[in-house]
């Protein structure tokens, strides 16, 4: 598999007014592989992830300084085009949040305002591989029209990553993606992921250190808006480099 | 922090430690028996073996259970992972200071080849290298793990001396070609117990430090 680099991250720093959220963060991400960002609240690990699309721009006060290569173009360069930007670094959050519409309207809007298809054939078909892809095509095929709202919270949250998936962005985001889901519908995203790296670089988000072991190539540890230890997600969950990521790793932190 | 965890790794490594004192108690039973002769010493280490058994399933089960239900990660994996071969080679050593206590019951019943003097010795050792053993998963001390190795060559060696010495005691006579190999058994056992007291403490090393030192792999 490719290793090569999409995310480059040096010397990033981010403030929100006073707060210097993130310090001198460095950090590689490489193509096709998923990385975890772990670590206590606040410590600036989902604030890391949201600088990568540049949701924070949208915070009064955010200020972000140093650099962060997306294929070598700076995300924070002044001529960026933000809209695009985002168009290639798509995100799931942690709450399902699907549009107030149907299950295939939910995915064809993202086409529909990028003017991304070609005729109402060709729309359907990118729905209907998107779906295939967030593995929920078999559960939905026959109920495209209804509401987005009759799935269940695993669904939701899968209809979300199809919606992320269907502007065929090369990066996504996923902030504790499920965090609200019960074991089974975490076990699915979980596989989905595991598939989603094949075509995608996928930065997670999460709070249950299981989770980091199971799907996670690398794992970034944050506290107090640094990067304590970063490295391959066996080595750290067997043998960490630094005492204080197994203290934090095992429970004995704080 | 606290964690209601750690109370449950500590009783696995109470057991572990009970298990060790009664399999050092074991060996030094077992050679009682075979320097004084004593069959009814002997029976005792064979009966001791079982209560061994018993504790090393419960500790087996105590890592089962701590696995399933905790998922385990960094030094708590390495700890419950390391204390499931201990427990294996702990378990091991018993049953050889149950064959040797065997083979000094059968020693009793046959004119003595000659008077107890190596055998003695090289188990002090062996229990020498078991205790430090303890002591280095007790103190997490891997300095004192890693002085084990090369007293396991120690007994090695002793090994090889005592195989040769008794080999003259049967060329001397054919007649004591039966206690010979019994002589030679028991320090094969002794040597062998060696052998898993190395793998406890490079287990040790490993639980600690992360470091594999087994089969010359230390970089």
């Amino acid at each position: 598999m490719d290793e090569s680099i999409r995310i480059s991250v040096k010397k990033f720093n981010a403030w929100y007014g006073e707060k210097h959220a993130l310090k001198d963060v460095d950090i590689e991400i490489p193509r096709n592989r998923i990385v975890a960002m772990i670590g206590p609240s606040g410590c600036g690990k989902s604030t890391f992830l949201r600088s990568i699309n540049r949701m924070n721009d949208l915070i009064e006060g955010f200020k972000a300084q140093g650099s962060m290569l997306l294929d070598d173009r700076d995300i924070y360069d002044k001529d960026i085009d933000v809209t695009k930007l985002r168009r290639n670094v798509g995100m799931v959050f942690q709450k399902p949040n699907p549009f107030p519409m149907t299950i295939a309207e939910n995915i064809s809007y993202g086409l529909r305002i990028n003017r991304m298809f070609k005729g109402k054939k060709d729309m359907l078909l990118q729905v209907e591989k998107s779906l295939i892809e967030a593995g929920l095509w078999e559960e939905v095929k026959d109920d495209l029209d209804k509401s987005a709202f009759e799935l269940s919270g695993g669904q939701q949250q899968r209809l979300c990553i199809a919606r992320a998936l269907v502007i065929r962005p090369q990066v996504i985001l996923m902030d504790e993606p499920t965090a609200s889901l019960d074991p089974i519908s975490t076990a699915k995203i979980e596989e989905l992921i595991q598939v989603l790296k094949k075509e995608y670089t996928i930065v997670i988000v999460t709070h249950n250190m299981q989770q980091a072991a199971r799907v996670a190539d690398r794992t970034a540890f944050f506290m107090l808006g640094e990067i304590v230890e970063y490295g391959d997600t066996a080595k750290m969950f067997t043998k960490p480099d630094k005492k204080i990521t197994e203290d934090y790793i095992t429970g004995r932190f704080g | 922090m606290e964690r209601h965890f750690d109370d449950e790794l500590n009783d696995m490594k109470r057991n572990i430690l009970k298990m060790a004192t009664m399999v050092d108690e074991s060996i030094a039973k077992a050679i009682k028996a075979l320097v004084e002769r004593n069959p009814d010493i002997a029976a005792a280490v064979e009966a001791d073996d079982e209560a061994i058994d018993m504790l090393e399933i419960e500790v087996d089960m105590q890592c089962l259970a701590l696995l399933a239900r905790r998922q385990p990660i960094a030094i708590d994996l390495r700890f419950i992972t390391s204390v499931q071969k201990i427990n294996n080679d702990l378990e091991r050593i018993a049953d050889l200071a149950a064959n040797i206590a065997h083979r000094a019951g059968v020693l009793s019943k046959n004119p003595q080849l000659k008077p107890q003097i190596d055998i003695p010795k090289m188990a002090e050792l062996v229990r020498a290298m078991l205790k430090d053993t303890i002591a280095a998963l007790v103190e997490k001390n891997t300095e004192l793990a890693r002085t084990i190795t090369a007293r396991d060559k120690e007994v090695d060696e002793f090994y090889v001396h005592v195989f040769r010495e008794i080999l003259t005691y049967m060329m001397e006579d054919n007649g004591n070609i039966k206690t010979g190999i019994e002589h030679i058994l028991i320090v094969k056992h002794l040597e062998r117990m060696a052998d898993h007291v190395t793998n406890i403490a490079e287990d040790i090393v490993y639980m600690v430090e992360g470091k594999t030192i087994r089969h010359k792999f230390e970089k």
